[in-house]
């Protein structure tokens, strides 16, 4: 009878060790339900087409033109919108019992909610790919090429990160992951809709145009445009730091604080 | 060192309710020990406790010496804990979840491989192993969940009611893994609502309620306080209940109390004897039984004898 381990104990997990273990976890959750990643992309993609092929002539002249415009922009939304997936993930974790089995285990304490952001980093990669195919089926060149690509796409990232945290506090403090999904919405449906993804604001209401010059979402679109097309964005990536610094310094902490309380 | 796991005056409460409300309690090395005790009555917030999760409101509790409040650390890497609701992740498959815990308690990954495969095997769940736990019967869910308990040895094991839920012979077969996990030198610490399955592992007992210890001891000392055997009856009137019971009492002699439903009563009876005559007696009274059972002492029949009156049902629970 094995039941038993035969081999002596192993040296504890380093805090890296188990983070990246818990890391793959979350990546083998993608390869195992790729349903929680078509379903928040599928929403964007329908959008894409929809703007592009209803709108875009109207909106920008020519279709083609408006792809240019409108791609940069659907990166940022959809990799905006599936950062609920954080809470949604943390939430059943530990409804079902399993951070009980984590917080068991020897290992540096943090390691199951950095874990989840770098399965996180993979997923919004993953995603973005996405909606870049689909750009460049549709005629999307970006200008500055790949390495533009790439950087816009990290910069996302970092915002993307940057506001998981919320849904890490969001995700400890409600019942059940459809209420993180529920209450996510509230914030980033005007927080995507009310930025310069879809359209240039200088048709909108002068009230609305502040709002949308304040979004730090608008600022994000700025900085993927002029980086994927290669033009100036310096400004707009620099306001996309401060402002995904700001929001960890306020919400990680927290979110951390919650994290050590116990249940 | 012989003492695996010491608590005293043990407190723990959520809001206005004292979940854990003074418990003492000393369980040698190698035991297999049980907290028997209906739901809400603390078990698993005592569990909790020990195994680092909840941090005691007052009352020291040492798991292999180390204070759990102050050394949780020392205390995780030495323990494992199985909790209630079966802790893996359905979203992967057997394999891949015994490699994740292998790998958290520091196996490199080909090491975990080997290990998850060794446990695989020993757990009957081989044939599985590539499959997704979503697809696993409760049985198989609460096997794997107690492999990954053990994937490296701990020197204590905490098993919050293993077999809840549970069919006969899933029950059967956790039952046989508890033994070999204590036959391998692991101390266990088992929660459990089953005097049954408390009589069938447990060296020892506690019996818990209401956040409190009402009795400790071996289940034969447990059950001689109870009294040998059963004898359980259903009236088809209601109304007769008291008559009945009074009947019974004469026959039979002291200890016959009403059951937790309405209309039956429980007797407790050295022998089977005098069965014969109480039903003669009660049919002479014109008084009609529904239904007879004569068994073992059932958890209620325990509080009973222990506290000299009926449990009450417990409805709002502190963390079941």
């Amino acid at each position: 009878m094995s039941m038993l381990a035969t081999t002596p104990r192993p040296p504890a997990a380093s805090a890296w060790a188990a983070t990246i273990t818990l890391g793959w976890r979350a990546m083998l959750k993608i390869k195992h339900v790729p349903f929680q990643l078509f379903d928040v992309t599928a929403f964007p993609l329908m959008m894409t087409l929809m703007f592009t092929y209803l709108f875009g002539g109207a909106l920008a002249g020519s279709v083609k033109t408006y792809v240019q415009f409108l791609i940069p922009g659907i990166v940022v939304q959809t990799i905006v919108f599936i950062t609920v997936y954080t809470g949604v993930g943390l939430n059943a974790d530990i409804s079902k019992g399993l951070f009980d089995r984590f917080r068991s285990v020897p290992i540096w304490q943090p390691a199951p909610i950095f874990g989840a952001l770098l399965g996180d980093v993979f997923r919004y990669s993953l995603a973005a790919t996405m909606v870049i195919t689909l750009g460049l089926i549709m005629g999307f060149r970006p200008a500055a090429g790949v390495v533009g690509v790439v950087l816009a796409i990290a910069l996302i990232i970092v915002f993307a990160i940057s506001l998981s945290w919320m849904w890490i506090i969001v995700g400890m403090l409600v019942k059940s992951p459809e209420s993180v999904m529920t209450s996510s919405f509230l914030l980033l449906f005007p927080l995507t809709m009310g930025s310069n993804i879809f359209v240039d604001p200088k048709t909108m209401p002068s009230v609305l145009q502040k709002v949308v010059a304040v979004n730090p979402v608008t600022h994000l679109a700025n900085a993927s445009r002029g980086l994927m097309h290669g033009e100036a964005a310096g400004a707009s990536v620099m306001w996309v730091l401060v402002a995904s610094a700001v929001i960890t310094a306020v919400f990680a902490p927290i979110a951390m604080m919650m994290y050590h309380k116990e249940r | 060192m012989t003492t695996a796991i010491e608590t005293s005056a043990l407190v723990k409460h959520f809001g206005t309710t004292r979940a854990v409300d003074g418990i003492d309690l000393r369980i040698e090395r190698g035991a297999v020990y049980g907290l028997l005790g209906p739901n809400g009555a603390g078990k698993t917030t005592t569990i909790r406790v020990l195994s680092t999760l909840l941090r005691p409101d007052s009352g020291v509790a040492r798991v292999l010496g180390h204070d759990v409040a102050k050394e949780p650390s020392k205390v995780r890497a030495r323990v494992s804990l199985t909790g209630q609701f079966a802790s893996v992740d359905e979203d992967l498959t057997g394999h891949e979840n015994l490699v994740l815990v292998s790998r958290l308690f520091g196996h490199t990954w080909k090491a975990s491989a080997t290990r998850a495969n060794e446990l695989l095997e020993s757990f009957d769940l081989t044939e599985a192993a590539q499959k997704q736990v979503r697809t696993y019967s409760g049985g198989m869910r609460r096997r794997l969940d107690v492999a990954a308990s053990l994937v490296v040895t701990p020197e204590v094991l905490f098993l919050d009611e293993p077999t809840t839920g549970l069919d006969p012979r899933s029950r059967n077969q956790v039952w046989d893994i508890v033994r070999s996990i204590a036959a391998g030198g692991t101390t266990v610490l088992l929660t459990t609502q089953y005097l049954e399955e408390a009589d069938r592992l447990a060296d020892r007992l506690a019996v818990i309620d209401h956040g409190r210890l009402i009795a400790e001891g071996t289940s034969r000392e447990l059950k001689s306080s109870v009294g040998s055997n059963t004898l359980h009856i259903r009236l088809d009137e209601t109304a007769s209940i008291s008559q009945a019971e009074q009947i019974l009492t004469e026959v039979l002699g002291a200890g016959v109390h009403p059951g937790s439903d309405a209309g039956t009563l429980t007797a407790r009876i050295d022998g089977n004897e005098r069965v014969p005559a109480a039903l003669a007696a009660l049919a002479a009274a014109g008084i009609a039984v529904a239904e007879l059972t004569l068994g073992q002492p059932s958890l209620d029949d325990v509080f009973f004898a222990l506290t000299g009156q009926a449990r009450e049902n417990v409805g709002e629970e502190a963390r079941a």
